[in-house]
């Protein structure tokens, strides 16, 4: 099995400079700077199928498409570092292993697309990772991978980093933008689309942290061997699977895309923890509906796990045995949401709340008959709100509702939460 | 009055930034990091810094939850109760650090030295229960290395990160 992503030194460090440079690492953008176009970065992008790995799973090569190239003034592109999806910790763990890579796929995604300033925006938390770039950066630049004329090629990148302060919302791209201009991060309204009008009105792409650390791999070893690492012959690239929950090995693993979720947690998370049984896990993140013992066969990637009724969003797999009660834990997702809510909208701000203060009750023992309804329509309602936290936040009382709707009737009916306090 | 050498600090850091307002969380976590909290003076001076009315400041000191508006105490513990540490024991964690640091969460030590505050998903899930002091992720804190981790706070000591 392969792995691109994860590559650590002997002794579990953080990887140096020189050796990544040892082990081919800036070869790729030697091999673009040196005979490619930008035109040719971009569809070998493009014919690799590689799909956004923040959450949306959008196409990146037809993302960078999308930027205009004859508007005036500069285009940026901002590296999504903001990785606060709960149970979702990937992008830190690849930082604090291998920062370079990044680095390096930043460096080609900007001669792609004519960028001549990149930022990294990172979470508050995540100063390890942040030290770490720091140092990849000034070493990239002593060896001429950044700064002006790149290897003799005209071609010059400056890469800052910026660090956040903490909040949810700014992993929204038009948020993320807005932050990061030092305005209050409220998204903004689509269209424009930050590709046409993003930082500073100029066109922008936002790509997150292990997207981009995969477009080295993709120039060095071309789309077609990239896009064969995939377990199936649909899905594209390997994944970053972050573990939590009740599993034996809480851990990262890089593993093919399209891996069925029974072999992850059979195989690499080494099955459950001792006295535990699988009842359900979130398969991608805190806004990912509920997968169950039935989806333990669905392949780990975009369009499978969609079809089963979730999303692969980030690949943070978080893992509840039988004494976890789901009506407990959408609670605590939701009180999450309600938290990061930004206040901008009614249906998020007001909505929010409401929901929290309804599994409450259902919790406490203190549900009614209609409150099931009641949670089927906020499901539907969200839906109107301005950006996607609050949609995301109906995802795992969506999958209450369809998979747990006996245990959230036992609740009301007992009058008490079946799994004690 | 903030010292001379960091006044000049931020001149230059607000003065290198693309516009002025893209520098303003930094000069926000200096000030901050000076005071202690973001304090009615700091937000005045991070104003004047960033050619901001105080009202543009406050929009954003009060958006993040690592910027705080109101007094703490000299070190601050951010308990995470987001989904993976909440399923790994992250409510009885923090029931336990109120009760070794008899404080209620959301409040001071009667000495100032801690402050208590739950906290959003902190990216350290695979390891949870997490907390998260000054600027280091502690994980897989069980209630004994809790109280071990607040007596060494207690005394300055350097704390392990990791079981």
């Amino acid at each position: 099995m392969t792995q691109i992503l994860l590559r650590q030194d002997h002794t579990g460090q953080c990887l140096s400079f020189g050796q990544y440079c040892d082990a081919g690492g800036f070869e790729a953008l030697r091999t673009a700077l040196g005979g490619m176009s930008p035109n040719d970065v971009q569809q070998a992008v493009i014919d690799s199928g590689l799909r956004g790995r923040g959450g949306a799973g959008f196409p990146t090569g037809k993302k960078w498409s999308f930027v205009p190239r004859n508007l005036p003034g500069p285009r940026y592109l901002i590296c999504n570092c903001d990785e606060m999806e709960p149970g979702t910790y990937k992008d830190r763990v690849l930082l604090e292993q291998n920062p370079h890579i990044l680095i390096e796929g930043m460096a080609l995604t900007c001669y792609a697309l004519g960028v001549e300033h990149a930022f990294i925006f990172v979470r508050r938390g995540y100063e390890q990772a942040a030290a770490n770039l720091r140092t990849a950066i000034g070493a990239a630049k002593q060896a001429g991978f950044l700064g002006s004329d790149i290897l003799g090629s005209g071609f010059s990148l400056q890469l800052d980093i910026h660090q956040s302060a903490g909040r949810y919302i700014c992993g929204e791209e038009t948020a993320l933008i807005n932050a990061l201009e030092g305005i209050r991060a409220n998204p903004r309204v689509k269209p424009p689309f930050p590709a046409v009008k993003g930082l500073w009105g100029q066109p922008t792409v936002v790509n997150n942290v292990e997207t981009l650390a995969n477009i080295p791999a993709i120039i060095a070893h071309g789309p077609t061997w990239w896009k064969g690492l995939a377990a199936t012959p649909e899905a594209a690239g390997t994944k970053l699977f972050c573990i939590s929950g009740h599993v034996r090995n809480t851990e990262c693993f890089e593993l093919p895309l399209g891996t069925p979720l029974g072999k992850i947690i059979d195989g690499p998370c080494g099955g459950m923890r001792p006295g535990s049984t699988f009842k359900a896990c979130i398969p991608g993140g805190a806004s990912t509906p509920y997968f169950t013992r039935e989806h333990w066969g669905v392949a780990m990637d975009f369009d499978p796990v969609a079809k089963a009724g979730s999303r692969l969003g980030t690949g943070g797999i978080i893992v509840f045995d039988q004494n976890t009660c789901m009506v407990a834990a959408t609670l605590n997702l939701t009180r999450f949401y309600a938290r990061e809510s930004c206040g901008w909208c009614t249906p998020c701000r007001e909505g929010l709340p409401f929901l929290v203060h309804t599994l409450e009750k259902i919790e406490q023992g203190l549900g009614t008959e209609s409150d099931p309804d009641i949670l089927r329509e906020h499901v539907h309602a969200l839906n109107y709100a301005f950006c996607a936290l609050a949609p995301g936040a109906m995802g795992p009382v969506e999958g209450l509702l369809r998979l747990f709707e006996d245990e959230l009737r036992e609740h009301i009916t007992k009058g008490r939460c079946p799994f004690g306090d | 009055m903030i010292p001379e050498q960091l006044a000049y600090d931020l001149q230059q850091r607000v003065k290198d930034a693309v516009t002025h307002r893209e520098a303003a969380i930094d000069v926000l976590k200096e000030l901050q990091r000076h005071y202690g909290w973001l304090t009615d003076e700091a937000l005045a001076e991070a104003a004047q810094l960033l050619g901001l009315s105080t009202l543009q400041v406050e929009e954003l000191a009060t958006f993040y939850e690592m910027i705080y508006r109101r007094p703490v105490g000299r070190t601050v513990i951010h308990a995470c109760d987001s989904i993976s540490c909440w399923s790994m024991g992250g409510e009885p964690l923090l029931r336990h650090l109120e009760k070794i640091l008899e404080v209620e969460t959301g409040s001071t030590t009667a000495d100032n030295a801690i402050t208590l505050l739950p906290c959003s998903c902190l990216g350290n899930c695979g390891d949870a229960p997490a907390l998260m002091i000054g600027e280091h992720l502690y994980g897989r804190v069980t209630p004994e290395r809790a109280v071990a981790i607040i007596e060494q706070l207690r005394l300055g000591m350097p704390t392990k990160t990791t079981s």
